[in-house]
């Protein structure tokens, strides 16, 4: 064994990122009290230019340096594009959120890219080590984002569960890769996917693959594996709820990809099993709880749920049309996710939340255009056609049938069905109900009520906050609900014109 | 020489112990952080066992890997650790139940 320099331009994303963190860690020392913006807009140009370096220098490049443990190819340069991307639309849905609650400290920012340099290494990931290295660089931050809000107490309960199921995973994770090790000799990916194609592979390698499987489904959030997903999404502050449905659910994809797809897809006959039992677990489980929740932030947790067991339904495919289906469906439960968290963030007001669904009547009356942006998620995220939810479950249902998973896809059609209840419920709430006055010395002021302010009713005066309303003073939320009316416009631009971003999908994992 | 299964029943042995006790144990949060360490040095132990059987370095590489990221992961929960007990004034895990359904 001899030792090479390694390439170190092929890795020049990371390398840019990793350099451009500590210069915006420094810069953050100096910068005070309302100069504080600069670390925001610093770390936004920091991933946008990210994202260019991804497409510009690794974009068609089939190439692997340091010793096999970084690999190049399109799909890595295509997901670091989208996750660069997705942190960027995560990130600007914060600022606004946290200065009204006096918590825009440099900090959040920082964690955030240092997750993306996790998210990045991930997505190319040519051994065992990387992968685990770029795992636990994006878990770490992660478990410090959600304890984010130190005086919140369940933050910092959230943050507590998360932490401990999250090690537990990675524990289990680690000790399959050991087994792994053990059964190929080594730890490159491509040297495993060798062992797992011979003729009789090692008992260990199928030992190990159960207990990474594990690994993964805790990350994606797929049941049985679930139990952070509820309390994290609920607990943690808006923002950071925001961000961890999106792009970090791309990267336990890209994890699946690299892991069970490059590494042990020879073994496939062995894991499909496993996945179809998660992903019916997933989207029935999913889909029945959230129906019963009455906290938004919940419910979408537990929609979160369902849709992983899409996701997992497209990868127990095992065709590269179902690998294709798996991305494009997360990169699209990204974009709804991010819109419907961000209508939440745009809702709320320092001192309230707007996370309760009953604090949603109404909002049509006085809220049209958050009304349709929430529609607008709402049908996507059921599948209705002429959004990119549609698409989505499409592709995903369609490579369950070629792969002649016809049970599973009427399972999980039925379970669509299902979910359709509580996303028109939503809706219902917003557009048919009324909004109630609450009654007099109510324990929770609650976001859009302000429509009873201005109609001078009895109840307002003991409650300031209510009064102090997010969605009646545009100022500093305008942008962002620009922002999100953009977003939600995507969601319809996407459904109707999905080709190109399927096709790229397509094109990355050889499926074309 | 040691076989190599009694690496794997070891490391079986104390995998399993760490797995055990994050659910059993139901009073002291700090306990969990200590099962936690127990899983990983279980893996150290598998990845010992199969670099020396195996005669390759690799595997001994990724226990130094393994041990700096448990020393942050450590340092990282007890940071909420002390979060926690800030806010709620005790670190009881059955405790951590305010959100539930």
């Amino acid at each position: 064994m001899s030792f090479e320099t390694p390439d170190f331009s092929l890795a020049l994303p990371e390398i840019w990122l990793l350099g451009a963190i500590c210069v915006v860690l420094i810069v953050d020392l100096f910068v005070r009290g309302s100069r504080r913006s600069v670390t925001f807009f610093l770390t936004q140009a920091v991933l946008l230019v990210t994202a260019a370096l991804a497409i510009t220098t690794q974009w068609g490049v089939t190439e692997t340096t340091f010793s096999g443990h970084y690999v190049v190819d399109p799909l890595a340069a295509m997901l670091k594009a989208t996750l660069a991307l997705l942190v960027v639309l995560a990130l600007a849905y914060t600022r606004p959120y946290l200065e009204a609650r006096g918590l825009l400290q440099g900090e959040v920012y920082l964690l955030a890219l240092f997750a993306t340099l996790g998210m990045l290494i991930i997505a190319s990931g040519g051994s065992l080590l990387t992968l685990y290295l770029g795992l636990e660089m994006l878990s770490l931050s992660l478990y410090a984002l959600v304890a984010y809000h130190r005086d919140s107490r369940q933050a910092a309960e959230a943050a507590m569960k998360y932490f401990v199921l999250g090690a537990l995973a990675s524990g289990i994770l680690l000790y399959g890769m050991s087994m792994v090790y053990g059964g190929a000799a080594s730890l490159e990916l491509a040297v495993i996917a060798e062992a797992a194609a011979s003729e009789e592979p090692p008992l260990l390698l199928l030992f190990g693959m159960s207990f990474m499987l594990v690994g993964v489904a805790f990350k994606l959030g797929a049941a049985p594996f679930h139990a952070w997903v509820p309390d994290v999404y609920q607990g943690a502050p808006t923002p950071v709820t925001l961000f961890i449905s999106t792009a970090p659910k791309v990267a336990a994809v890209a994890l699946f990809l690299r892991l069970l797809v490059d590494g042990l897809g020879p073994l496939h006959e062995t894991l499909q099993p496993m996945l179809l039992i998660l992903a019916a677990v997933s989207l029935l489980l999913g889909n029945l709880t959230a129906i019963m929740q009455t906290n938004l932030k919940r419910m979408l947790a537990y929609s979160g749920i369902a849709h992983a067991g899409f996701i997992v339904l497209a990868l127990a495919a095992g065709t590269e049309a179902g690998h294709a289906a798996a991305l494009f469906y997360v990169i699209a439960y990204g974009i709804m996710a991010a819109g419907a968290f961000g209508l939440i963030i745009v809702l709320s007001s320092a001192g309230t939340e707007a996370e309760q669904i009953a604090d949603y009547r109404g909002l049509n009356e006085r809220h049209p255009i958050l009304a349709g942006v929430l529609l607008l998620l709402m049908i996507s995220m059921t599948g209705i056609p002429g959004t990119i939810g549609f698409y989505a479950k499409y592709l995903v249902l369609k490579a369950a049938v070629e792969a002649d998973l016809i049970a599973m896809a009427v399972l999980a059609v039925i379970a669509a069905v299902i979910g359709a209840f509580y996303y028109l419920r939503v809706l219902k709430v917003a557009y048919f109900d009324r909004p109630e006055v609450p009654p007099e010395g109510s324990q929770k002021p609650t976001g859009p009520n302000e429509g009873s302010v201005g109609e001078g009713e009895g109840a307002t005066p003991s409650r300031p906050d209510g009064a102090a309303g997010t969605v009646l003073v545009p100022g500093a939320s305008l942008p962002i609900r620009a922002l999100l009316v953009v977003n939600g416009a995507a969601v319809l631009v996407l459904g109707i014109f999905p080709e190109r971003l399927i096709a790229l999908c397509q094109s990355v994992l050889g499926a074309g | 020489m040691i076989e190599l299964s009694n690496f794997l029943v070891l490391g079986a042995l104390l995998f399993c112990l760490g797995v055990a006790g994050i659910f059993i144990n139901r009073k002291n949060v700090i306990l969990l952080l200590m099962c936690i360490e127990l899983i990983l040095l279980a893996v150290n132990i598998n990845f010992i066992g199969f670099s020396a059987y195996l005669d390759d370095i690799a595997g001994q590489i990724f226990v130094f890997f393994i041990l700096t990221v448990a020393a942050a992961e450590v340092a990282i929960g007890l940071a909420i650790v002390v979060v926690l007990f800030r806010s709620r004034g005790d670190i009881n895990v059955a405790a951590l139940d305010t959100m539930r359904g």
